[in-house]
C-alpha cells in the first residue's frame, strides 16, 4: 500500500519542482524589467505628488495600473477635474494595445491555465513583458508568467513609492528637474522607432503637431487635456494604419 | 485621500483591466483587420508624441531648462540610448541649466 503512495509523492514533488523552476525562470526574466520600470516610475511619482497627489494615492495607482502612459495620462485628467468619461475613454484608448498583446498571448499558454490564473495574468500584460513572454520558444505556464510579473510589478510601485517620497523632500529644483526624467523616457522609445521607421516618424509629427494646435489654437480652449490626448492619438494613429499600414505585426511598441 | 480622487483610480484601473482581460478571456481568435493591427501598431508612438509636446515645456518650472532638458534627451534617444540613460541626462541637463541661469 505504501508504494504507490510513495511514487505518486514522488511525481508530486518532482511536478512542484518543474513548478519552483518556472516560476524562478520567468523571475529571472523579470529582473531587466524590473529595473528598468524602477526609473520610469520615479518619475511617474516625482509627477504625481507635484501634481498634489499623495505618496500613497501615487503608490496606489501604480499598483493598480501598471502602465506608464495611462498613468500620466489619468495623472492629466485628475489635475484638471475632468469627467469620469474622460478618464474611461482616455485609458481605453491608450491602453487599448495590450487587447492585442493579451490576444496574442492567450494563443502561447499551455493547457493547464484555468479561467482564474488567466484572469490573474491578464493583468500583467504590458509591452515589455509580452515581449519577453511572446519572444518565448515554447509555450508559457502559469508559473511563469506569475514569476515574470512579479518583479515589475514591485519595481513599478517601489519606484513611484520612492519617486513620491523624493519628491517631497528633495529641494525645488532637483525635483523641477526630475520632473521631466519621464519625458526623457517617452522621448527614448519614440526617437529611435521614428528613426528606423517612417510610419512612426509620421505618426509622432502628426500627433505633435495635433497636440500643438489643440493647446495653442484659442478655438480648442474648449478641449481639455485628457480628451487632446485621445484626439491626437486616435488621429495620428489612424494616420499611421492608413498610409503606413504594417504587415504581420502582432504588439504594439514599448510604451 | 478624497472619495472622487478614488473614483477616478477605480475607474482608470478598472478600463485598464478590461482591455487587458477581455481578450484573454473571450476572444479566442486573431485580429486580422491590417488596419486595426496597424492602428494598434501606432498607438504607443503617437500617445507618447502627444502626451510630450508641448507638455514638456512645462515640466522644469522654465521652458529653457526644459529645452535644454529635451535637446539632450533627443540627442542621446537618436544614438540609441537606453531608457534610463536618456532620461537621467535629460534631467541632468535641465538641472544644471535651472543652476546656471540661477547665477546669471
Amino acid at each position: 500500500m505504501h508504494i504507490p503512495e510513495i511514487i505518486l509523492f514522488k511525481e508530486s514533488y518532482s511536478m512542484s519542482s518543474d513548478d519552483r523552476r518556472e516560476f524562478l525562470g520567468g523571475l529571472k526574466d523579470g529582473i531587466p524589467i524590473a529595473l528598468g520600470y524602477l526609473s520610469v516610475s520615479f518619475g511617474f511619482g516625482i509627477m504625481a505628488v507635484s501634481g498634489g497627489l499623495s505618496v500613497f494615492a501615487a503608490v496606489l495607482i501604480s499598483m493598480t495600473n501598471l502602465t506608464s502612459a495611462g498613468q500620466v495620462a489619468g495623472l492629466t485628467v485628475i489635475a484638471e477635474g475632468g469627467a469620469l468619461i474622460e478618464m474611461a475613454v482616455a485609458q481605453f484608448v491608450i491602453n487599448l494595445r495590450y487587447s492585442l498583446m493579451s490576444l496574442s498571448l492567450s494563443q502561447k499558454l499551455n493547457n493547464r491555465f484555468t479561467w482564474l490564473s488567466r484572469l490573474a495574468v491578464s493583468f500583467g500584460i504590458t509591452d515589455e513583458i509580452f515581449a519577453v513572454a511572446s519572444g518565448r520558444s515554447k509555450e508559457v505556464s502559469k508559473q511563469y508568467m506569475a514569476g515574470l510579473i512579479s518583479l515589475p510589478w514591485v519595481g513599478w510601485a517601489l519606484g513611484t513609492f520612492l519617486g513620491a517620497a523624493a519628491g517631497e523632500i528633495l529641494p525645488e529644483k532637483l525635483k523641477a528637474a526630475l520632473g521631466i526624467a519621464i519625458y526623457g523616457m517617452f522621448v527614448a522609445i519614440f526617437v529611435p522607432a521614428a528613426r528606423k521607421a517612417v510610419g512612426v516618424l509620421a505618426v509622432v509629427l502628426i500627433a505633435v503637431t495635433a497636440s500643438c494646435c489643440l493647446r495653442y489654437i484659442p478655438l480648442f480652449d474648449g478641449v481639455s487635456d485628457g480628451f487632446a490626448i485621445i484626439i491626437c492619438t486616435a488621429l495620428a494613429a489612424a494616420a499611421g494604419a492608413l498610409f503606413f499600414p504594417v504587415k504581420q505585426q502582432e504588439g504594439g511598441g514599448e510604451a | 485621500m478624497s472619495l472622487r480622487l478614488l473614483i477616478y483610480i477605480a475607474v482608470m484601473a478598472g478600463v485598464t483591466y478590461m482591455v487587458r482581460m477581455l481578450p484573454m478571456m473571450v476572444f479566442r481568435r486573431k485580429i486580422r483587420s491590417q488596419f486595426v493591427q496597424s492602428f494598434l501598431y501606432y498607438v504607443p508612438y503617437a500617445v507618447l508624441g502627444a502626451m510630450t509636446i508641448p507638455a514638456v515645456f512645462y515640466a522644469t518650472g522654465s521652458v529653457l531648462s526644459a529645452s535644454i532638458g529635451l535637446a539632450a534627451a533627443f540627442i542621446l534617444a537618436f544614438f540609441g540610448q537606453s531608457l534610463i540613460v536618456v532620461a537621467l541626462a535629460a534631467s541632468g541637463a535641465a538641472f544644471i541649466a535651472e543652476l546656471v541661469s540661477g547665477w546669471v
